[in-house]
């Protein structure tokens, strides 16, 4: 039986036409981007074409993309650049705003900055996972260099008001990055609408490779390479370009803009059809995120009574994949951060699936995970002592408030 | 995280011995203090052997299949054999847990301790918290105990009335 993926946050299959654009340069055509020789420079016009299809989707400058080797460096990048670069005079150290929502390549470099002495500030959330821009206003101060708040988040699919938050951080002149590794190819993204000096993208949640992604960096954007090495990528990262990965991400990029508006349409339709189908059909669910801003491929739902992670095995033996949370917190014993600063109490953000829906989803598909998922949740629960108190009266439906 | 054994795999597609016994001999509830799941043993007992298990559990593939696991190895055993039973016997009937999970194997033992603890009262005998019956310290092993319960308490976020060494804080992650 085939397997039903309903994983496209984690990651994207890929695309057969990236596939095929990459293999020439896994093979025959090996040259070095840096090369003078004709191998090198069929390499360099290669890496030059994924540039221009990257920056395009963008609406960037193909000058203002820098090739990392994913989502967590562009973040890494970002953050550390520009600290990197704030002058260490006035005797203030610099500061950080950022969000208590982040993914952990921006929380862990924010702590990891916070014990080189950085200030940082994390803006808090409401109930539907949305930063308001009032709080970064009151949290901007004349030390801070950057403002850093994703566009989508990865484990609820809310969308931030980047552009309103990153119109204050201009007004204070401070530089404004976005991780919009999750927005890309699912909701428009362009860097002058959003208003942002730093954009950080991946390639493998657009349908194209793993280990490949890119930093958009404004131009005149104060901000300290990451990785020192070689001149590649204007001196900006060094090191000798991954160029079948970046001949991959060029063409998932050329593909996502063609492919966004519909795909986005019908990831919208299959998913509401999906929230539906749980409300209608499975008792004591909550829907998590924010209602309508949010990812159209995304849906988060709290089961009571029961842990996300049983779900999700149970759920695997039947051939359908999902997560609990983010694929990074898998194994992690604490309750998602997000939906704990969305003010979840811990137990309830526990027993929590995410579903993300890709290209290829069918209504069959949604059809059948309904049924699997009506099965499972009563299986599940039919073991939960928590389930047992509730239906013998014992124990109120919500998780009791502390 | 590494995968599942085959083992743990086959518990959790089909867990055994789920449910509760209607006049149970002993029931023994335990939250994990580092997770906060939370299984549930409820035993019979006849001429000191345990003949019946049952649970219900509130956890991760690992917890349930370690319940699952735990009523199989426990039936039939005496009252004695089965307080020599230790989590990492458990564990090792599943051909292991990936090392993250290890600790979810502490849950079979601790209810089925707790199990017995309230089935021993029942008899009007008392089990020291550590599994002794006759246990010289008691009073120490009572409140490593509580001090266990605490750290539950603060793993579902549960502000309990916390001695002031022990600052009951929700374990909220930063990944
Ligand atoms: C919001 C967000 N940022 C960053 C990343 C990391 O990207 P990558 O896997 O390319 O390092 C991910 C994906 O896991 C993500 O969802
Ligand atoms: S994670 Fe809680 S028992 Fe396994």
């Amino acid at each position: 039986m085939a397997y039903i993926y309903f994983d496209h946050n984690a990651t994207t299959p890929l695309d057969p036409a990236v596939l095929e654009a990459m293999m020439p340069f896994l093979h025959e055509a090996h040259g070095n981007a840096s090369s003078f020789h004709s191998p090198g420079r069929e390499a360099r016009e290669a890496v030059d074409l994924a540039r221009k299809q990257v920056a395009s989707l963008i609406g960037a400058q193909p000058a203002e993309i820098v090739f990392t080797s994913g989502g967590t460096e562009a973040d890494n990048h970002a953050l550390r650049g520009v600290i990197a670069r704030v002058k260490a005079g006035a005797g203030q150290p610099p500061h950080l705003v950022t969000s208590a929502i982040e993914h952990p390549a921006v929380l862990n470099t924010a702590q990891m900055l916070e014990q080189q002495g950085c200030a940082v500030s994390y803006l808090p959330v409401d109930e539907y996972g949305r930063v308001r821009p009032e709080d970064a206003r009151s949290a901007i101060n004349d030390a801070t260099a950057l403002v850093s708040v994703m566009l989508a988040n990865n484990e609820v699919g809310t969308i931030q008001p980047v552009a309103a938050i990153a119109a204050i951080a201009r007004e204070r002149k401070a530089i404004m990055h976005t991780d919009a590794v999750q927005g890309l190819g699912r909701i428009p993204v362009d860097v002058d609408a959003l208003g942002v000096d730093l954009l950080s993208i991946s390639a493998h949640k657009v349908y194209g490779p793993k280990g490949i992604g890119a930093l958009y960096i404004r131009r005149g954007t104060r901000i300290a390479p990451l990785i020192y090495g070689g001149h590649q990528e204007r001196r900006r990262r060094g090191g000798t370009e991954n160029v079948p990965a970046i001949v991959g991400f060029g063409r998932a990029c050329e593909l996502a803009g063609e492919l966004l508006a519909e795909s986005a349409a019908r990831e919208a339709r299959l998913r509401d059809r999906l929230e539906q189908g749980i409300r209608e059909r499975i008792e004591h669910v909550r829907i998590n995120g924010h209602p309508s801003e949010r990812l159209p491929n995304t849906l988060n739902v709290g089961f009571t009574f029961v842990e996300g992670e049983s779900l999700l095995m149970n759920l695997d033996i039947e051939r359908v994949a999902v997560s609990t949370g983010s694929a990074c917190s898998s194994g992690d014993l604490q309750p998602s951060h997000v939906l704990l600063a969305m003010g979840f109490e811990a137990e309830a953000a526990h027993g929590t699936l995410r579903f993300s829906l890709g290209r290829r989803t069918t209504e069959e598909e949604i059809a059948t995970v309904l049924d699997v998922l009506v099965r499972v949740v009563a299986r599940v629960r039919a073991m939960s002592p928590m389930y047992r108190d509730f239906i013998k009266g014992r124990r109120p439906a919500a998780a009791s408030k502390a | 995280m590494e995968p599942y054994t085959e083992k743990v795999m086959d518990h959790i597609r089909n867990p055994r011995n789920v449910g509760e016994i209607d006049d149970p001999d002993g029931v023994g509830e335990i939250g994990n203090p580092i997770c906060g799941d939370v299984m549930r043993l409820y035993i019979k007992v006849e001429d000191n052997r345990i003949t019946d298990a049952k649970f219900q559990t509130f956890g991760c593939g690992a917890a349930i299949a370690v319940s699952s696991m735990l009523t199989e190895l426990v039936i039939g055993k005496t009252i004695e054999d089965a307080l020599r039973l230790s989590n990492r016997a458990v564990a090792e009937a599943l051909d292991g847990l990936p090392p993250v999970k290890m600790h979810c194997s502490a849950l079979g033992e601790d209810a089925l301790r707790a199990a017995i603890r309230d089935y021993m009262a029942k008899q009007g005998q008392q089990l020291c918290v550590c599994g002794e019956l006759d246990c010289p310290c008691r009073p120490e092993c009572e409140e490593r105990e509580r001090t266990r319960e605490r750290a539950h308490a603060a793993a579902h976020g549960i502000e309990v009335e916390a001695p002031e060494d022990s600052p009951a804080t929700a374990g909220g992650s930063t990944n």
